[in-house]
């Protein structure tokens, strides 16, 4: 049996649930973003791991 | 979900709101926080990413409001007592302790590794630095236990400035330890005023205030001497590198308003107080609000203005 009537309740975990659902779509976005900077600075060296070089050499 | 959850009237533990969550951050001090991180981040001599700035100035606020979400989890006792602190979430059963717990560990977490990722290392051990002092010395150690607590909690607000320095340059000078100093000398004038016309409140939280332990003569002494010591280092900073002439004619008319705040305090007696109902004292507390913004203002304004040959010395 379906509940028809919105309890309070309801109210207060949605709420709750799109603020979440919001602060990590923000966090996704603003981690993209530092990483473009990051990436993108002047000073920025891909590390040269060993699976890398051996990648290379095969 | 249950038909009892369903059924139950009041608020259970983990239905709170969103802003319950929000509110165990302490959002006015996270804007204090802020504030004054910014200030130490762009009175740097470096110049930052705007993204990575913002980045920064956001972890140092995350890490600022997860302490305050552990200070509430610790404190959840004498908050219920005091009037003040009465309708924060965890008195007010919104949210349990055990999610503010969960929460202020989670985030304090999160901001320390995103800080050290975004800007450097000595930032990120600065901030989580900052957060071991305000949580475990201050709030479980030496709160409840001397009437100098004030002091030591005002080391940890005053540290924001410098991690946002250290997070701007990767190196540490004097330049953001005046400005820490200017926020830790400011803090026992600032609240010593405050526990002088709400002093019940901590009498009935059992909260060794200097006004409880010291008596309130001796706290209008405190405020005076505090108050002489921060002139002399706010008016000082003004011949810093961090300096210049709009910042010490601010210093300058703000000092000496202060000063004769805090001259007129220690001259009152509580008759007098009770009469005015401690109108000199709520105006001095009023006044150091605006003290430090004006102060670490004029920072900003003389790093902002220092690129076009106008700020500075």
């Amino acid at each position: 049996m379906s509940l028809r009537k919105e309890h309070e309740l309801h109210h207060r975990r949605k709420g709750r649930n799109l603020g979440v659902g919001v602060l990590l779509a923000s966090f996704v976005v603003l981690i993209l973003a530092l990483t473009m900077v990051k990436v993108t600075s002047s000073g920025f060296k891909f590390p040269n791991s060993s699976a890398d070089s051996q990648q290379t050499e095969g | 979900m249950t038909d009892a959850s369903i059924n139950a009237s009041t608020a259970q533990s983990g239905d709170a709101e969103f802003g319950d969550y929000f509110a165990l951050l302490k959002p006015r001090v996270m804007s204090l926080v802020v504030f004054t991180a910014l200030v130490g981040l762009l009175a740097a001599p470096v110049s930052v990413h705007p993204v990575i700035g913002f980045c920064a100035i956001l972890f140092i606020a995350i890490g600022g409001g997860a302490s305050g979400a552990l200070n509430m989890w610790w404190d959840a006792d004498i908050d219920k007592v005091m009037v003040r602190t009465r309708k924060r979430p965890i008195p007010a059963g919104k949210v349990d302790g055990g999610e503010a717990l969960s929460l202020g560990l989670a985030l304090s977490g999160l901001s320390v590794i995103m800080l050290a990722l975004a800007t450097n290392i000595m930032a990120g051990a600065w901030l989580a630095f900052t957060i071991f002092f305000y949580v475990v010395v201050y709030t479980m150690w030496l709160k409840r236990l001397t009437p100098q607590n004030i002091v030591i909690g005002g080391a940890a607000g005053a540290f924001p400035p410098v991690i946002g320095w250290v997070a701007a340059t990767g190196s540490m000078t004097i330049e953001p330890w005046l400005m820490f100093a200017l926020t830790f000398m400011w803090t026992p004038p600032h609240f010593w005023a405050l526990a002088l016309f709400m002093r019940s409140d901590y009498d009935d939280a059992g909260v060794p205030m200097l006004t409880v332990t010291h008596g309130r003569p001796s706290t209008r002494k405190h405020i005076l001497v505090y108050t002489i010591l921060l002139a002399l280092l706010a008016v000082g900073t003004g011949f810093s590198s961090i300096g210049g002439a709009l910042y010490l004619a601010t210093a300058l008319v703000l000092n000496a308003l202060f000063l004769q705040g805090a001259w007129k305090i220690w001259r009152r007696d509580e008759v007098a107080c009770e009469a005015d109902n401690f109108k000199v004292e709520r105006s001095f507390f009023k006044l150091s609000l605006l003290y430090l913004f004006l102060h670490f203002g004029a920072i900003l304004f003389e790093a902002v203005l220092k690129p076009y040959g106008l700020g500075g010395w």
